[in-house]
């Protein structure tokens, strides 16, 4: 039963990730790399790397996020492109 | 950029959650040894708890209770607990990081020595990696005008 829980987690990774790049609005894409890391930190607490998963989730899922928000308040919310 | 935003409920969030949080990251850092978890991560942790600071109250009033020069301070005060364990393996006579060799300054055995000074160099790198992330996030954040010490 594991394969259904671990594709489930990879699709919506995957959907996270592309929305992650294709959306228009920053903030919103920061939000999404948030749930891509966590995500993967779930995937890699699957696999049995434990302490991947917990740098993943301490830095990936926590520090970084507010590094992206503190960095769009500086610059436009809206992309250009 | 951060303004005072006088919200009472995440204030008074932030103000029973950090505690835990900075708990937490302490148990993860002394625990690095035994269990997933160390010096990287526990030191994430506590950055992150005084970044929610930031984020909720103001820089201000986190600068009252972490101020810029415990900031610098801390940055090179694990750097030196890392090399200074490190200086104290090679002038006893092993390699660099061999805490077994600590067995002859410190009352106990080599196995027990190895793993207090595991936790010495876990200690360091935690306090390095939270000031250093706490650095980050002030001068990204403020952009520049707190290393001009306008803010």
């Amino acid at each position: 039963m594991i394969w259904i829980t671990e594709l489930l987690i990879l699709t919506i990774l995957l959907i996270c990730a592309v929305g992650a790049i294709h959306v228009k609005d920053l903030l919103s894409s920061a939000i999404l790399l948030g749930a891509y890391s966590f995500l993967m930190c779930i995937l890699w607490a699957e696999m049995g790397a434990v302490d991947v998963a917990f740098t993943e989730a301490a830095v990936g899922a926590g520090i970084s996020t507010a590094f992206f928000i503190g960095a769009i308040y500086q610059t436009t919310r809206r992309t250009k492109d | 950029m951060i303004r005072l935003y006088d919200d009472l409920i995440i204030q008074t969030v932030c103000r029973i959650m950090i505690p835990f949080i900075q708990l937490f990251a302490l148990y993860v850092i002394t625990h690095g040894h035994y269990s997933p978890g160390g010096g990287f991560q526990g030191g994430c942790i506590l950055g992150a708890s005084f970044i929610l600071m930031v984020i909720a109250y103001d820089i201000k009033w986190m600068k009252k209770r972490f101020s810029e020069y415990t900031n610098i301070f801390m940055i090179a005060f694990g750097v030196f607990i890392y090399a200074f364990v490190g200086l104290i393996c090679i002038i006893l006579g092993a390699e660099y990081l061999n805490y077994g060799i600590l067995h002859k300054v410190l009352p106990a055995d080599p196995v027990k020595v190895r793993a207090l000074a595991t936790l010495g160099i876990e200690i360091s790198v935690g306090i390095t990696v939270m000031a250093v992330m706490v650095s980050i996030f002030l001068n990204l954040a403020t952009f520049g005008k707190h290393e001009r010490g306008e803010v």
